[in-house]
């Protein structure tokens, strides 16, 4: 394979994709797609927005990541939910065979359900969109969590149970000073892939609900016809969700204990 | 005469594999001494970690009994201290936490200070001292298994169970650690039961060598004992004339059991005992 190294090629090469991108976009909303705004046409447009990312000059004029920020923090308590109730449910799946054999088709019928199925059932639960978007989160994004946990528990070498064993460890022990240390790393994978699911349905929860955030603002500017702020929208979620992902992976890499040979 | 402090008797194991019942281990009859040392020999595969995951209690027989100061052993205990062949070592854990693991559980109601010099103590005894902060990771194979010996051994077990425990180093580390296993056993000469397939291994440290038979139906044979003199010099054992002898005939006995079993062949692929090469080395 070609794989040629010269200076700063870490910051030309996306500069050049970028470029070529830009382009294609550009010529795209000058030809075939009328209705797409140019880039310098969405920069214009978007300039207050970004430029002053936390101005609050309505409710429904704010800065781009004032309205982030609100996503985030309904991000952060249903994805709270989603562990507290998601690393219990795996670490039980992981230790009983009995209970996987018995939950196991529920959760893979669960599982692949889409965040616009659940929306209605959570608005009919807790009759505000703000306690249905957290639910909807909450459940869409425990599934990660719950697998990976089980994953990690079942991992679990023999010969480190066999060392709580020798010691008459009692199961508090056992859960606390061998299984949950050594299942650590793989908690953290299911964190990492949860919290993407959550940054994903927020803004579908939002766009169905009017919750103000990042995915309320994008359909609301869909409907005033105004498409560059989708597009500054669409960059903000993906921007958003790239730095969330760096960060949790970040935490990830700190708690990844070294193989051994075994 | 006191009664031997670990007894075996007509102990059989076997293992449901599909709808077969393997038998491993066969009428398994032993006693060990308070402070005597023996070593088990035996081929890979003949059975000989089952029976020292039976002694440790860490699986129950099917038949017969063991009795460990005269109290059955009804599941594992801190009587007992494993030295596991694959070390066993918490990962995440430095090298000084993972005797603290062992110790805390130990000695639960002695002041922190105490146990502190007690972890120190043993941690010292396998020559770990500058490596007491690093994780497991971090050491070689033969550092892994100190720290493994020194969790084993700060518990102050009334037995110490080794399984292999230098089955998976070179052959340099090999004879360092034996050399270090005589010197830690020198000093307190605590009951010990090795387990090895490595005759040199054996009748550089044991006091007596029980060979055990290929597997499946293993079963032990008779004690072959090892000529008394201590410490016993690596050089003698490789050349005096009773050591030679004494190889001769376990090797001996060995191959002929081996040889009067028909193979089977679902079972695992047998080998002779190595006879090591740090023989020729040293």
């Amino acid at each position: 394979m070609n794989d040629r190294r010269f200076p700063f090629d870490w910051l030309l090469l996306p500069l050049v994709a970028l470029v070529a991108c830009g382009l294609l976009w550009s010529l795209s909303s000058a030809t075939w797609a009328k209705s797409l705004p140019s880039p310098l046409k969405t920069w214009e447009m978007s300039k207050p927005y970004v430029l002053q990312p936390f101005a609050k000059r309505g409710e429904l004029d704010q800065g781009v990541l004032r309205f982030a920020w609100y996503s985030l923090v309904l991000v952060a308590k249903g994805y709270s939910l989603a562990l507290l109730a998601g690393v219990p449910l795996g670490l039980l799946l992981g230790m009983s065979k009995i209970f996987t054999r018995g939950f196991d088709p529920i959760i893979q019928i669960l599982r692949p359900v889409s965040p616009l199925a659940w929306l209605p059932l959570g608005l009919i639960l807790f009759q505000k969109s703000e306690p249905a978007a957290v639910f909807t989160i909450a459940i869409c994004s425990m599934w990660p969590t719950v697998l990976n946990t089980a994953v990690g528990v079942r991992a679990v070498p023999q010969d480190y149970l066999n060392v709580g064993r020798v010691l008459q460890f009692t199961r508090w022990q056992m859960l606390s000073k061998i299984l949950l240390p050594a299942t650590l790393p793989y908690m953290f994978t299911g964190f990492r892939l949860s919290l993407g699911i959550a940054w994903l349905v927020i803004v579908a929860a939002e766009m169905l609900t009017g919750v103000p955030g990042v995915g309320g603002f994008l359909w609301q500017e869909y409907n005033s016809l105004i498409y560059e702020h989708i597009i500054l929208c669409i960059l903000t979620i993906g921007l958003v969700g790239f730095v969330l992902d760096r960060l949790m992976s970040l935490i990830e890499s700190r708690f990844r204990t070294p193989d051994l040979a075994r | 005469m006191p009664p031997p402090l670990l007894q075996l008797t007509g102990v059989a194991k076997s293992f449901r594999r599909g709808r077969d019942n393997l038998s491993v281990l066969h009428d398994i009859n032993l006693n060990v001494d308070r402070g005597e040392f023996v070593a088990i020999v035996g081929f890979s595969g003949s059975g000989k970690t089952t029976l020292i995951s039976l002694i440790a209690g860490l699986i129950a027989p099917d038949a017969g009994k063991i009795l460990v100061a005269d109290r059955p052993v009804v599941g594992p205990g801190l009587d007992r201290g494993v030295v596991f062949q694959n070390y066993s070592l918490l990962p995440w854990l430095t090298v000084f936490e993972n005797v603290a693991l062992a110790v805390e559980q130990a000695f639960p109601n002695w002041p922190f200070e105490k146990r502190c010099r007690h972890i120190e103590r043993f941690i010292e005894m396998v020559n770990l001292t500058p490596a007491r902060g690093k994780r497991p990771a971090e050491l070689s194979g033969g550092m892994r298994q100190r720290v493994s010996v020194a969790r084993a051994l700060a518990v102050e077990p009334e037995i110490l169970l080794l399984d292999e425990p230098l089955g998976a180093l070179d052959a340099l580390t090999r004879a360092t650690l034996q050399d270090e296993i005589e010197r830690i056993w020198e000093r307190d000469r605590k009951t010990v039961v090795l387990i090895t397939n490595d005759l040199d291994e054996a009748m550089l440290l044991a006091d007596r060598i029980v060979p055990l038979t290929a597997g499946p139906r293993a079963t032990l044979g008779p004690s072959f004992a090892v000529p008394a003199d201590r410490p016993r010099d690596r050089q003698n054992v490789a050349r005096a004339p009773e050591f030679k002898q004494l190889r001769r005939e376990l090797t001996e006995w060995l191959l002929t059991v081996a040889r009067g079993k028909p193979m089977r062949g679902d079972h695992k692929e047998t080998s002779t005992p190595q006879v090591s090469l740090v023989r020729e080395a040293v």
